[in-house]
């Protein structure tokens, strides 16, 4: 796979293949399916030039958020404003929003070529004109020695590539993208993944990109938006909502986090005998509660009088991840590898807390559903 | 490989030297497969090799061209062939344009309307034909009825189960939502999509439902009959009683004549693909 290029093609540079970036309000929207609240009451701004990821689980209503942005569906209330306009009533054929679909979208009758001008012929430029952009826009992904095969002749990740190329050439004002890489293998997608992102930046195009896949969002995004139930959980860039979450079910979601049963003031908790803030910014808890952990807020240290043993063991390469029965609670511990390399099945440890605050949640189930 | 149910069904069978259970079964298939296309065949063929044979033939029996050579020059031939022939581009033309925005439409829209449009679109096998026309032969319009256009407003109802399940089959194996949404989102109006996007995507369906419909018109008789119009088929069944040898004749040459229609469509078709392709440079 060809590596986006570094140098700017001639006649493709950020101003004239990206109109520039849009910004987008999503204001108070209202979608149902019958008895089903795909969105409820959603309200987002995004900035301009910003890359802004939805991510949440089957059914939580990203895909619902994008398609209303998109033009194909209609809200039953609420606004969509683009640069402040209202585009709510604006058919998707006129919304100039370029999108790449899950599945591949391309034109089966069409060559490369012709699929990558199709936006550009709706839009009546001359046959040169239209030549000269698709052929720039398919350098660009890396494919324009592919110009004149046909879809059914490339390969997944290739045909993804000629998606966003297609989707870039009418220079839209907002990007969308709709989970492109869940249909491709691991390496591809990792590959696609890393040029998505750098044609994003190049273009400083406002792109809105719905996954299930929280290392895509993460690794991505300027802004992830966790979604549940048509409700936004917490918007905010990855590290923060990796390291702060503000909900439970940010902290369930996104990442790997073990609930540990507590008895919380709403300041402090003790675990593992050990007294810890209650990390602010999230509802407060008092009573029973749950402390949710991240696998590296947690050390282990050998003992053989600790009140935890190792049952669980995977190799990540630089870390090792432990799974610790403390009592009746599965505790994950990630350690590093060659610390980790010491430590069998069976081991007794002493679990501690190395983080500077935890977060508490209600001991209320919080179910995430599996994308599986 | 043989499975555990293969091994299990022969393994009392006695087995021929270098012969495993799963060949020999594989063996058993085909020998069954050949015979049930030798019965096929016959059951097809034979009819149309008397009918050849019969058309072939002079009045004393003898081999002649002379039934298919006198063809054109008889009374109401061509008159009646060029009639079924309008019929047969009008009919398709006005099935085509209904049907395609409807079986588009029930596939984007609403899916779930399907197995009512399955049901919908059988009524006309299951209708006699003498039905359908004797009653709005009664209750149509004089301008209407004297004219053949009558005819295919019946034929577009008689070809709709066929047309609807060549369209429906095409439209389920493409990603239709995926590619209007695609084609929307680019600034496709809804002609432009239809035109440009889902009509070429559909070409085997639209071919093979324009084909059916060309030989649904030419084959039909009760209708064109009773409304007094002499087609095709009802210019055989009169000549029949001047000279069976020349209707003969008529009947084969349409026969052959279809069949060459559709094998140009095909061969059309096939040939267009191949230029694509090497075009893109893979053959």
């Amino acid at each position: 796979m060809t590596d986006v290029q570094d140098s700017p093609k001639p006649g493709v540079s950020p101003t004239n293949t990206s109109a520039g970036g849009a910004s987008v309000r999503l204001e108070g929207l209202v979608r149902s399916y019958g008895k089903v609240r795909a969105l409820d009451g959603l309200t987002l701004s995004i900035e301009p030039g910003e890359f802004i990821a939805f991510l949440g689980p089957s059914g939580c209503g990203k895909t619902t958020a994008l398609r209303v942005l998109a033009g194909f569906e209609r809200p039953d209330s609420g606004r969509v404003l683009v640069d402040g306009k209202d585009v709510s009533n604006v058919n998707a054929q006129k919304r100039d929003m370029g999108m790449v679909f899950q599945s591949y979208s391309l034109f089966p009758n069409m060559s490369v070529l012709d699929n990558v001008a199709f936006g550009l012929r709706m839009r009546r430029q001359s046959g040169d004109q239209r030549r000269t952009k698709a052929g720039e826009l398919l350098e660009l992904v890396g494919l324009g020695d592919q110009a004149i095969k046909y879809p059914h002749q490339l390969s997944g990740g290739q045909q993804q590539r000629v998606a966003l190329a297609r989707a870039l050439a009418i220079e839209p004002r907002v990007l969308l993208l709709d989970e492109p890489l869940s249909a491709l293998d691991a390496k591809v997608r990792a590959e696609l993944r890393d040029q998505i992102r750098q044609l994003q930046q190049r273009l400083d195009i406002t792109t809105v990109f719905v996954t299930h896949d929280q290392e895509e969002a993460l690794s991505m995004a300027d802004r992830v938006c966790v979604m549940s139930s048509g409700h936004i959980e917490q918007v905010a860039s990855p590290d923060t909502l990796y390291a702060r979450p503000t909900t439970a079910f940010v902290a369930q979601f996104v990442g790997i986090s073990s609930r540990v049963p507590v008895q919380s003031d709403g300041k402090e908790v003790v675990i593992f005998g050990q007294r810890c803030p209650v990390r602010s910014g999230g509802t407060v808890v008092s009573g029973p509660a749950d402390a949710l952990l991240r696998p590296e807020d947690v050390a282990v240290e050998v003992d053989p009088q600790g009140d935890g043993f190792i049952t669980h063991k995977s190799f990540f390469g630089a870390t090792t991840r432990l799974v610790v029965q403390v009592g009746e609670i599965p505790v994950r511990v990630d350690v590093r590898s060659d610390a980790g390399a010491d430590m069998a099945l069976g081991l007794h440890v002493r679990p501690s807390i190395i983080a500077r605050d935890v977060l508490v949640a209600s001991r209320t189930a919080i179910d995430i559903p599996s994308e599986d | 490989m043989v499975t555990v149910a293969e091994s299990y069904f022969f393994e009392n069978e006695e087995v021929g030297p270098g012969e495993t259970p799963v060949k020999r079964r594989r063996k058993k298939y085909r020998i069954w497969r050949l015979v049930v296309l030798v019965i096929a065949g016959l059951y097809f063929l034979a009819p149309l090799y008397a009918g050849f044979r019969f058309a072939l033939q002079n009045d004393s029996g003898k081999f002649s061209f002379w039934a298919f050579s006198s063809l054109p020059s008889e009374q109401g031939f061509s008159a009646a062939f060029f009639l079924s022939m309008r019929l047969a581009i009008f009919t398709a033309l006005v099935e085509l344009i209904l049907m395609v925005p409807t079986a588009i439409f029930v596939h984007l829209r609403l899916p779930k309307l399907r197995p009512v449009m399955d049901f919908v679109t059988i009524l006309p096998i299951v209708v006699p034909p003498i039905v359908l026309i004797v009653g709005v032969l009664g209750s149509a319009p004089l301008f209407l009825k004297e004219s053949p256009y009558l005819l295919s407003i019946f034929y577009v109802v008689l070809a709709m189960p066929f047309v609807y399940r060549s369209l429906d089959a095409g439209l389920s194996a493409i990603d239709l939502r995926t590619l209007v949404e695609a084609s929307r989102s680019l600034g496709g109006s809804w002609i432009r999509t239809l035109w440009s996007v889902i009509m070429p995507n559909l070409r085997a369906a639209l071919l093979s439902a324009t084909a059916l419909t060309l030989a649904l018109v030419f084959g039909e008789y009760t209708m064109a009959n009773l409304d007094g119009w002499t087609t095709m088929p009802v210019w055989i069944a009169q000549f029949q009683q001047s000279d069976a040898h020349v209707t003969l004749a008529a009947s084969m040459a349409l026969l052959v004549g279809t069949w060459l229609l559709l094998s140009l469509i095909v061969a059309a078709d096939r040939s267009q693909s191949r230029r694509r392709s090497r075009k893109a440079g893979t053959r």
